[in-house]
């Protein structure tokens, strides 16, 4: 029998968490993002793990750091207010090397905005939402099943950078119900908690950078006596008033990252193998791009789609290489024009780079995408 | 054979519930289908939609864009949502909740909240009798097969009056 | 003199960085003591802290400790503890960061009973941040943002604690070191919420602003005007007055922790604890 049921976007976030290997989750009820908590109350005490509804949007974000120094994998999600509460512990998460994954199920801000309505309004938001010099990484899913995937991708991503991780889900995916089908459990790669490498008798230092500059930072419990803290410290996690340790503190923090972009930057082409226009998309929008670039080939234009699975680190190399090989690139997005800077910045004049907009609480309708995409081309043939 | 069906109404009368159960019934037949829902911010009372695309290969864009079917279940979805109706597609009115029916080619009028109370026992029955309704209408998921998708999503104890309902919505149309 | 307690403080990080004069040292000592009263596994003991003077205190005790965000060390608590209820959680927190930009994790931690022993070093200011007032700034009493005397009523915080479900409230001063000691200690033995609020001296931000420079005088302050509980709840109404408070068990009850409560949740779920 075929295991393919309907599910929804924010259902498959829960379950796609739990099979990485979550089991702790703080969190606050706000739409579109609300399911995720539901389905993690109902689901996380039949594994033994815990749910808690914490009295606001910070507290559930203390919880969740609090939750994974003490060794489980934790989750919180929320949508655009919330996360935006949340941003103080998200930098400590930063600084602290805490692994967390944050989903936002994007809505249309800002403030309270329109709740339930779709939006990605929310991109520069998760890079940038923090105050100070991070690195941050964010998914983005643009199926049911991909909420899955990019769950597991996220939790691994936490463990494996010691950072935290934004799933930033819209409410077209994370209210979707699609048809679905997921993996087996023993068909999932799971990062376990990283451990520590020495004893404190043979000199652990608990932010010592491994060879993947990642620290082996021991849970509570485990008699390594550790300080964790927010201010800048030194490998001891110690804080110290020195510039060079400050420098260096931020440089690993951003080259970890870095040094790993290639592997944690994933990108997918549809219809580019003859393509001479681009359209960028990410998200639940980029099914509808898909379906305009579908229709547009129908009428013959050489039109593809690069879809951003990734977003942050962004996706230079790929979007410059795309720049060197196509006409143009137009860039759709559910926003006033947000990841369009990026893709411009990347693409540095290679090729002409035009937004699609829309931020009126609707979705894209293909024919829109579709005129856009005309309006490119026309324009590249001038 | 893509299918594209909108049911409205207002919030609380289960229209999106009906909406997730026929996508359900649709999956358990072997078939791609997407579900999807705009309501106002009140749980009861407001205008509600919930649209489901089937088809036998992938759905990208989730929303319908030329419904062939429309289920309206107050005079004001009626009125606010039938009017991109594709020309042949077919529009499904609660009788006496929309007692001025558009100006539309096919439509098929059904006692459905009076079918729900006065034969299925209560008006919370009302959806399951609309998707009754539709599955005959659709002809896409056999019978049985939506019957079993009601009877896995609705409280046990109600099984036996969701499956008549059913089957009372079923035998409304021709 | 026995100074077994040494043993709980990273030696490499002292000197501490109080003022002289300063009660944080007091109260901090006063935390491992009842500690190691109470025969603590250290490997099994964190302690969390927010920010503010109190909360630099983290870094000198040698368990595995946690220097939180503002305001935020009680649900860095509650993660820690729901996550491995085996661990002793202990909060270290000030009159601001757990009365004002804390007060709502505060309460509903009390709310939810989870297990965890909060010592709050009242010392009445901001002292971190130079002298500014605090909720717990007595009203009239000056600080660098009350120039002219605080304006606002003052929080009790160990009645706010009663009233929002915590499940042992007690009090007491820098200058009672061995009553306070006893306080915490006791507040480890309860299976809940427990709250100890230390009423420290902090000279410099406090009291040079209220003509109390000297932290003897500070001190003595504190021992002319805190009245034993039962000895208070003798006292007529109007002596009551003044600067007068009650020190010692505030409030007591049985109640189940929120802990013990999910573990309930999980039997009910078919969950086993993994």
């Amino acid at each position: 029998m075929s295991k393919a049921r309907l599910m929804q976007g924010n259902e498959a976030c829960a379950e796609g968490a739990l099979a990485a290997g979550v089991r702790f989750f703080g969190g606050y009820p706000i739409t579109p993002s609300t399911e995720i908590a539901e389905g993690m109350a109902k689901m996380l005490p039949k594994v033994g793990g815990k749910f808690v509804q914490m009295e606001d949007e910070i507290a559930s974000m203390g919880v969740v750091l609090g939750a994974s120094l003490a060794g489980k994998k934790a989750l919180t999600a929320s949508s655009g207010p919330g996360i935006s509460l949340k941003q103080e512990l998200i930098g400590y998460a930063a600084a602290a090397e805490i692994p967390v994954v944050i989903v936002n199920v994007q809505r249309v801000g800002p403030s309270t905005g329109q709740p339930t309505a779709p939006s990605q309004g929310d991109v520069m938001q998760a890079r940038w939402g923090t105050h100070g010099d991070h690195p941050m990484i964010a998914l983005s899913p643009w199926s049911v099943r991909e909420a899955f995937d990019t769950a597991v991708m996220a939790v691994n991503y936490s463990e494996r950078f010691r950072t935290p991780v934004i799933l930033l889900m819209d409410e077209i995916v994370g209210h979707l119900r699609e048809k679905v089908e997921l993996p087996e459990a023993d068909e999932i790669e799971i990062y376990p908690r990283r451990q520590p490498g020495c004893t404190p008798a043979e000199g652990y230092r608990p932010y010592a950078p491994a060879e993947d500059l990642v620290p082996n930072i021991a849970d509570f419990g485990n008699g390594y006596h550790i300080h964790v803290t927010g201010l800048i410290h030194d490998e001891t996690g110690f804080p110290v008033g020195s510039p060079k340790v400050t420098r260096e503190a931020i440089d690993r923090l951003h080259t970890k990252i870095e040094i790993a972009r290639d592997e944690i930057t994933h990108v997918e082409e549809y219809c580019m193998e003859d393509a001479e226009y681009a359209v960028v998309a990410f998200g639940g929008t980029a099914r509808t791009a898909y379906e305009a670039v579908l229709a547009a080939r129908q009428k013959g234009i050489k039109v593809g789609m690069v879809r951003l699975i990734t977003i942050w680190p962004f996706a230079d190399q790929a979007i410059s290489d795309l720049a060197a090989r196509v006409k143009g690139i137009l860039v759709t997005e559910l926003n006033y024009g947000q990841i369009v800077n990026e893709v411009e910045r990347a693409a540095a004049g290679q090729c002409p780079v035009e937004l699609c907009a829309k931020y009126d609480m609707t979705i894209f309708e293909p024919e829109e995408i579709l005129e856009a995409v005309e309006s490119l081309v026309a324009g590249g043939n001038k | 054979m893509r299918k594209q069906i909108r049911l409205s109404g207002s919030g609380g009368q289960g229209v999106i519930t009906a909406a997730i159960i026929y996508a359900e019934a649709a999956v358990a037949a072997g078939m791609e289908a997407v579900q999807s829902q705009s309501y106002g911010p009140e749980a009861r009372g407001g205008a509600s939609k919930s649209e489901v695309i089937i088809d036998n290969g992938p759905i990208y864009h989730p929303h319908v864009s030329v419904p062939d079917v429309v289920l309206a279940m107050t005079q004001k979805a009626a009125d606010k949502y039938y009017g991109d109706l594709h020309p042949e597609g077919i529009l499904i009115l609660d009788t006496d909740l929309v007692p001025e029916a558009p100006d539309f080619k096919n439509i098929i009028r059904v006692p459905i909240t009076k079918i729900a109370i006065e034969q299925a026992g209560k008006s919370l029955f009302a959806n399951i009798v609309a998707l009754g309704v539709l599955t005959k209408v659709l002809q896409l998921v056999d019978l049985d097969t939506v019957r079993k998708a009601v009877a896995h999503r609705v409280p046990p104890h109600t099984v036996e009056a969701n499956m008549k309902a059913l089957q009372l919505g079923y035998d409304s149309v021709e | 003199m026995e100074r077994s307690f040494e043993q709980y403080f990273r030696q490499n990080r002292l000197p501490h960085l109080w003022c002289p004069g300063c009660g944080n040292g007091i109260a901090t000592k006063a935390i491992v003591q009842a500690i190691e009263s109470k025969g603590l596994e250290r490997d099994k003991t964190v302690i969390v802290s927010g920010i503010g003077c109190s909360s630099r205190a983290s870094g000198y005790m040698d368990f595995d400790t946690l220097h939180t965000a503002h305001g935020r060390a009680i649900p860095f608590a509650t993660g820690i503890k729901l996550a491995n209820p085996e661990l002793n959680v202990i909060v270290i927190t000030g009159d601001g960061d757990c009365t004002a930009i804390g007060g709502n994790h505060f309460i509903h931690g009390c709310r939810r009973n989870v297990d965890l022993t909060v010592v709050l070093f009242n010392n009445n200011i901001y002292g971190m941040t130079g002298g500014q007032a605090s909720p717990m700034t007595p009203t009239g009493k000056k600080a660098t943002t009350a120039p002219y005397g605080a304006v606002d009523p003052v929080f009790d915080a160990c009645r706010l604690a009663e009233a929002a479900g915590a499940t042992y409230v007690a009090r007491s001063t820098a200058y009672h070191v061995q009553h306070l000691t006893s306080m915490i200690a006791d507040g480890l033995d309860n299976k809940g919420f427990s709250f100890i609020e230390a009423m420290v001296q902090c000279p410099t931000a406090y009291g040079r602003k209220n003509k109390m420079s000297d932290p003897v005088q500070l001190m003595m302050w504190m021992r002319d005007n805190a009245v034993m509980k039962a000895a208070w709840d003798k006292l007529p109404e109007d002596k009551k007055q003044g600067d007068r408070f009650p020190i010692g068990l505030l409030y007591q009850e049985a109640g189940v922790d929120y802990a013990t409560a999910y573990d309930h949740v999980i039997d009910l779920a078919g969950g086993a604890a993994k």
